[in-house]
Parts: structure tokens; C-alpha cells; sequence
């Protein structure tokens, strides 16, 4: 190995990665600082003497009390949850299929399909969503978690597909084909040997699906319009500011309180997320 | 096994018995594995549901996208043909030109910062020190949480009154008074960079530091042994490597900036006196906030040149790896 001096090591190293850590993390901090600070230590004069915005003394939970007994920020929790897992759910299964059926089956347009479920992944959801928001109300879907639980799978199906596909692609052919000898339909080959096979594969799509589900915002945005409707991001950005007053007590609480969820569900499957991550960009 | 048996009792059935209906299934097993066995049927099955909901979605909103920036529809309003008229009111708009400008600003500078440090991070990451997979799982935060969260605690840390980076700042003694973080264009531009920089910069770790651990060290090992330095290391065996997967990430982090909505929208929602819009933001206030639907659906397809040109890349280069 390559023998660095010990100053050396500091310079290019340790001090550049300690910045890193500290500028990555440092809003974080920030936020939680902010929810447990009581008012009247948030909105002290920035020059003031006694200042000391790292730390409170008095630190005290009235923001997120608030937050749960005086908006309806539990309701947005349950709908940001339910709306990514069902989204979620019906994503996976479309781009198990589909990955399936790209990855293994001759059929004619195979290419052609590939490479316009490719093309819809590359599309932004702020591009569509004038058109949408149209769509929604024609089916009368405005204002439900179903405009949001059918359009998600718009930005979920194509990524499942790709990174499945991927995966079934390293699986060996030669599984199935011993199946298929055995006596299993082509069906069966499928949902018995392939399909468990694959288990790591789907766990990190559907992480990653529901994190990106979780995040969304813009259709959410335009298509949810009653307050207890809403999910965490869009309600926290319209219902915790009153007029022009920003309560930034609870609005850092409740941008905690919906990070902590999904901060959750990523760090039991790092692994996974990151392999997600990974095969969301690999051709 | 190669050619699936032709004839059979299900192979006349028409195509729309493939929707899934588990009931179906159970009634006659027979009939339909017999039919699923028909490779060209199987797929068809497979991929129905997901092409059925990306037409209805995606293709049908896309189609239906161009022919309302192409009339005067607004809210309530069925709205008639009009031609062009809606793109070239728009390319005539200051502050659609301004919002133009400044997409193609803000994804330039982005990209650059986040390709550069994003390699920084991903080199640092590449080395062997305790607490590594915690440091990595912890890089990765500002890219799990929700965007339009974190971006309310930038705006807090940005807040005129309160803000902490100005208190840090006068303090050390950088500056004499405040810094007009949002309530000035220009800062307003540059402290959405940063924040959208801080937001994809673990993107670009962490998918370079998996392509970085598939460089063989041998390879390191052998450059060093030559006499290569650092420097001409990472040049000469990392960075040519390391390009495929580069470009890639660049794409979908262009494609993202270039299209972003939410991080403006909560920053500074366009403002001070509409000089922070982005397309996505402009397109919104015009075509949801003021109800206008033909005029800013016609905005937001002035992103499609782009993104097209972006894809288009992509795929070549796809292809261009298939090839080879």
C-alpha cells in the first residue's frame, strides 16, 4: 500500500472529510435545534449579545404538540404512507412483469418497448403535470389519494422496470430451462424459480420506489386540494404558514417529523437503497 | 421449447381476456398456462399493465400537453385553436426570458458543483477508516429526505432576520452586516445552487464510489510503481475509467435540475420581483396559480427541446456500449 505522512493525511483527508460530514449534516441539525427551541429564544435578533444559536437550555417539545393537536399533520403522515405504499406496491408488480417479459421473452417491438419505457423514465413530472391536473379532473379523481396513487407509478414503473430487468438479466437462463424440463409452464418457471430469485432486486426497487413516493411533490401539489388531503411535504409548505407568518418552530418539526420515516425505512436497507441508487443509473 | 406449439384451444382467444383476472385463472388452469405458453401471449400479458398505465399517464397527458399549448384553454374554460401564439407571447415575456436564462444557469452550475465535489466525496469514500459505513449512510440523508423539507431549513438558515449563516459570518468576522441571502436576485440564484448542490452532491458520491470500487487497485499499484503521483493518478487511470458511469449520472442529474420545481418553489418561490424562476416555477405560476392551462403548458414544453437533446444522448451512447 501507498505510505502517506501523517500531516498529509490530515490535509487530504481527515479535514476535508470532517467538512463534508459537517456541511451534509449540519441543516439536519439545524431542524432539530429549531423544533425544540421555544420561541422566544427563535426570534432574537441575529447581533444580539446573549445569542447562542447552537444550543438551548430550555428546550421544550410545545412545537410538536402543536403540530399533532392543532393541524392535521398525523393525517398527512397516514396519507404520504398509505399513498407510497400503495403506489408502491402496484409499480413493483407492473415492473416485475414488464421487467420479466423485456428481460427474457423474444417478442417482436422487444427493442422498441425497452426504449420508450427507457425514454418515459427520463421524463420529469414537471413537464406533464398541466396536462395531468386536466386528466384527474376529467376522471374526477381530483382531490383523492387515487390521482396520486395512479399517477405516482408514472416515474415508479419505469424505474422498476429498468433496474429488474437488470436484475433478471444476471439470473442464470439455464434455471429455468431445468424447470421447464421438470414439467413447469413457462408461467410457473416464472413466479417459482425466477421471481425469489429476484427478492433482493425487488426489495431495492420497492425502497427506493417508496422513498421517491414519498418525496414527490409537485403532483401532489397541484392535484390535492383539502387540507386533511394532503401528504407531509405539500402540507407542510401550505398549511403551516399562516399568511405571511412562518412558524418555523413547527415547520421544523414537522419537516423532522416527515423525514424521520422514510430516514427509517433507509437505514434497516442502506444496502439495498444504495444498490437501488446504483442500478437506477446503470444502463 | 424454442417454438411455442401452435394451435391449442386458447391460442384463438381474443387479447383482452390477458388482463389479469386471478378468478379466470382458477376456472379453466388449463386453457390458460396452455395459452401463457405462447411466448409472444406471455409477453403481452407481462407488459399490458405497465403500458396501459404509462399510455394513460404519460403518452395521453403528453398529447393532450401539446394541443393545450397550442389553444387558450384556461380553468373552466374550453379553450380554441390559436396556433403558436402561446410560445411566442412566452418567448417575448421578460420574465420568461429571465426564467429561461436561469434554468440553463442553474443546471450549469449545479452539475459542475455537484460533479466536482460529489468525486471529492466518492474519493474520500474510497478509502479504508473506522466509521465508514456510517459516514456513507449519513452522506446519503439529503438525498433520502424530502426535498421540499430540507429546503425549508435552508430558507430558515437563509431567513433575513434570523439567519444562522450570517450570525456564523459576522462573527468569524467575514462580514459587517448582513448578507441579502433571498431578498436579492442574484443571491437568491446562487443560494438555490448551493442548496440543490447540497441536496444531489451524495447522488454523485455515492454512484461514483460504486464505480470507483470496480477500478482493479492493481491498477493504483502499478501507476505508483511507475512513479505517478496523485494527481496524474486520478487522471491518467481513475478518470478514464470512471467516465461511463460519470456521464450517465451527469444525464439524469441534468435532466433533474434542469426540470426542477420544488426546490425554487419553497426557496424563494420566484422571487424577489420573479428573477429566480425556473422554468418548471414560472410554468406553474402561470398554468396553475393563474389558471392560464394553454400558456403554461407551453412553457413547460419549452424544456422539451432539451431534455430531448439530453436523451437522444443517452441513448446513443447506450447504444454505443451495446455495440461494443
Amino acid at each position: 500500500m501507498l505510505i502517506e505522512r501523517r500531516w498529509k493525511k490530515w490535509v487530504y483527508f481527515y479535514i476535508p472529510l470532517t467538512l463534508f460530514v459537517i456541511g451534509t449534516l449540519f441543516p439536519f441539525y439545524w431542524m432539530l435545534i429549531t423544533a425544540i427551541r421555544p420561541d422566544s429564544e427563535l426570534y432574537r435578533s441575529w447581533r444580539a449579545v446573549n445569542n447562542a444559536p447552537f444550543w438551548t437550555l430550555a428546550p421544550t417539545l410545545e412545537h410538536f404538540r402543536d403540530l399533532m393537536e392543532k393541524t392535521t399533520f398525523p393525517h398527512w403522515l397516514w396519507n404520504t404512507f398509505f399513498i407510497a405504499v400503495v403506489s408502491t406496491i402496484i409499480s413493483l408488480t407492473c415492473g416485475l412483469l414488464a421487467g420479466y417479459a423485456l428481460a427474457r421473452l423474444r417478442f417482436p417491438m422487444a427493442g422498441t418497448l425497452g426504449t420508450s419505457i427507457f425514454v418515459t423514465y427520463l421524463v420529469p413530472p414537471t413537464l406533464l403535470f398541466i396536462p395531468l391536473a386536466n386528466i384527474i379532473r376529467t376522471f374526477q379523481l381530483g382531490d383523492t389519494p387515487w390521482a396520486l396513487i395512479l399517477t405516482y407509478p408514472t416515474f415508479l414503473i419505469p424505474f422498476c422496470t429498468w433496474l429488474l430487468m437488470g436484475y433478471f438479466k444476471t439470473i442464470p437462463k439455464e434455471l429455468e430451462e431445468c424447470a421447464r424440463i421438470d414439467g413447469a409452464t413457462r408461467f410457473g418457471a416464472m413466479t417459482r424459480i425466477i421471481f425469489p430469485i429476484a427478492v433482493p432486486g425487488i426489495l431495492s426497487a420497492g425502497i427506493f420506489a417508496f422513498t421517491l413516493s414519498w418525496n414527490e411533490f409537485i403532483y401532489a401539489l397541484v392535484f390535492l386540494s383539502s387540507p386533511e388531503k394532503k401528504t407531509v411535504p405539500v402540507g407542510v409548505v401550505s398549511e403551516l404558514i399562516r399568511g405571511d407568518i412562518y412558524f418555523w418552530g413547527q415547520l421544523m418539526a414537522g419537516a423532522l417529523l416527515g423525514s424521520i420515516p422514510v430516514a427509517l425505512v433507509y437505514s434497516f436497507f442502506v444496502e439495498y437503497y444504495v444498490t437501488g441508487l446504483t442500478g437506477s443509473v446503470k444502463g | 421449447m424454442e417454438k411455442p406449439i401452435a394451435g391449442g384451444s386458447g391460442s384463438a382467444a381474443p387479447l383482452e381476456v390477458v388482463l389479469p383476472r386471478p378468478g379466470a385463472q382458477r376456472a379453466q388452469p388449463a386453457a390458460i398456462t396452455r395459452w401463457l405458453e405462447n411466448e409472444k401471449l406471455l409477453a403481452a400479458v407481462l407488459l399490458a399493465p405497465a403500458v396501459i398505465l404509462l399510455g394513460l399517464f404519460i403518452a395521453y397527458p403528453f398529447v393532450m400537453g401539446v394541443w393545450l399549448s397550442l389553444s387558450n384553454t384556461s380553468v373552466g374554460n374550453v379553450g380554441e385553436f390559436v396556433g403558436v401564439r402561446n410560445f411566442v407571447k412566452a418567448w417575448h415575456d421578460s420574465i420568461f426570458q429571465t426564467a429561461f436564462r436561469n434554468t440553463f444557469f442553474y443546471t450549469f452550475w449545479a452539475t459542475v458543483f455537484k460533479l466536482g465535489l460529489g468525486m471529492w466525496l466518492a474519493l474520500l469514500l474510497n478509502r479504508n477508516f473506522r466509521g465508514k459505513r456510517i459516514v456513507r449512510a449519513s452522506m446519503l440523508l439529503p438525498f433520502i429526505v424530502p426535498t421540499v423539507l430540507s429546503t425549508f431549513a435552508w430558507r430558515w438558515m437563509f431567513d433575513p432576520t434570523f439567519s444562522v449563516l450570517n450570525w456564523l459570518l459576522y462573527r468569524t468576522g467575514a462580514i459587517t452586516t448582513k448578507l441579502p441571502f433571498l431578498s436579492d436576485g442574484v443571491y437568491g440564484m446562487w443560494c438555490a445552487i448551493a442548496v440543490n448542490t447540497w441536496r444531489g452532491m451524495p447522488f454523485f458520491a455515492i454512484t461514483l464510489l460504486a464505480g470507483l470500487q470496480t477500478i482493479n487497485p492493481d491498477l493504483h499499484e502499478a501507476a505508483s510503481l511507475d512513479g505517478a503521483n496523485g494527481w496524474q493518478r486520478f487522471w491518467r487511470v481513475t478518470w478514464p475509467l470512471l467516465k461511463p458511469v460519470t456521464l450517465v449520472v451527469v444525464v439524469f442529474s441534468v435532466i433533474q435540475t434542469f426540470s426542477d420545481f420544488q426546490l425554487i418553489y419553497v426557496l424563494t418561490n420566484g422571487g424577489p420581483a420573479n428573477s429566480t424562476h425556473l422554468l418548471a416555477t414560472y410554468a406553474y405560476q402561470v398554468g396553475v396559480a393563474t389558471g392560464l392551462l394553454g400558456e403554461g403548458a407551453a412553457i413547460s414544453l419549452f424544456m422539451l427541446p432539451v431534455l430531448f437533446i439530453v436523451v437522444w444522448l443517452q441513448l446513443r451512447y447506450l447504444r454505443r456500449l451495446e455495440g461494443a
